[in-house]
C-alpha cells in the first residue's frame, strides 16, 4: 500500500473540485492506502465546525469527520484559515492546523501527490 | 530518503487568483520543512512560471501602497533570498511582449540567486527531474 498526499485548494462551495478531492481520499483510504490532505486557499473555509448541510450546497464537515475517523490526516493552512476569520477554537475537532511546511513534509514521504488546484 | 525534488508549475496569472501566490509561499516553506523531517531529509522545489503564469511578475509593483498587501514582486525577492531556483519561461515572456529585464531581482536584499529566464525545454527538464510536479 502506498501513501497519497492531496493538496486541496478549491473553495467548498462553487465547484465540485473540493468534493472530488474528498471522494478520492475516501476511495484511496478504503483501499488501504495512507492518505494525507492539505487544505489551503479557499478550501480552508471548510474547516469550520457546525456547518449546516443544505442540500443545494456541498458540505465539508460531514466528510472531513468521516475521513478523520478512518485515519486520514487532514491539516489546514493556519494563515489561510485565520485570514478568513476562522479561529482554531471554531474548527472541526482532530483536524490539524499548521504552516505550509506540513504539506511539504507529507509530500516528502509520499508515493504520489495530487494537487487539486483552486480558484 | 534524502532529498525530494519538486517542480512547482505556475500557470495562472498573479493577482487573478490566490493559488498563483500560494505556489510561491508554499515553495518558500521549504526553508522550514526540516523541523518536520528526519535528519538528512530535505525538499527542494523549483519554481517555474509558464503560460499566463508569467504575467504579474514584473518589478516596480505597488500592491502594498495601493491595496495594503504584499506584492508578488516581494514574494519573488524572498524566494531568491532563500536560494530557490526560479525559472520563467522565455518563450511565454516573448509571447506577451514582456522584456526579460523587467523581471525583479533581490540584489538590494543581498540575494545570490537571480530569476532565470529559461526556454521551456529547461522547465520541462525540471519537471522530469522532479519526483512530484505540482500545478498551480
Amino acid at each position: 500500500m502506498g501513501t497519497l498526499t492531496i493538496g486541496c485548494f478549491p473553495g467548498l462551495v462553487g465547484n465540485m473540485s473540493y468534493d472530488f478531492a474528498l471522494k478520492l481520499a475516501e476511495a484511496a483510504v478504503n483501499k488501504g492506502h495512507k492518505v494525507n490532505i492539505w487544505l489551503s486557499g479557499n478550501a480552508t473555509g471548510s474547516v469550520k465546525a457546525h456547518q449546516k448541510h443544505l442540500k443545494d450546497y456541498s458540505t465539508g464537515e460531514k466528510y472531513l469527520k468521516a475521513l478523520l475517523e478512518k485515519g486520514v490526516e487532514i491539516c489546514t493552512c493556519e494563515a489561510c484559515t485565520v485570514a478568513r476569520g476562522i479561529q482554531k477554537t471554531e474548527g472541526i475537532e482532530k483536524l490539524q492546523w499548521n504552516a505550509m511546511h506540513w504539506y511539504l513534509a507529507k509530500i516528502h514521504g509520499s508515493d504520489r501527490v495530487l494537487q487539486i488546484g483552486g480558484e | 530518503m534524502g532529498d525530494v525534488k519538486l517542480a512547482y508549475i505556475v500557470q495562472k496569472p498573479q493577482y487573478k487568483g490566490e493559488t498563483s501566490r500560494l505556489a510561491i509561499t508554499h515553495a518558500i516553506a521549504y526553508q522550514t520543512v526540516e523541523i518536520l523531517l528526519e535528519d538528512g531529509d530535505t525538499v527542494t522545489p523549483t519554481l517555474c512560471f509558464v503560460g499566463e503564469g508569467v504575467l504579474g511578475l514584473q518589478k516596480g509593483q505597488k500592491a502594498m501602497d495601493l491595496y495594503g498587501i504584499t506584492s508578488t514582486e516581494s514574494h519573488i525577492k524572498n524566494s531568491l533570498l532563500v536560494d530557490l531556483d526560479v525559472l520563467v519561461c522565455k518563450e511565454d515572456l516573448a509571447k506577451y511582449g514582456i522584456p526579460e529585464d523587467a523581471m525583479p531581482d533581490a540584489d538590494d536584499m543581498g540575494a545570490d540567486k537571480k530569476i532565470k529566464v529559461a526556454p521551456f525545454s529547461e522547465i520541462q527538464k525540471a519537471m522530469e527531474d522532479a519526483k512530484h510536479v505540482l500545478f498551480f
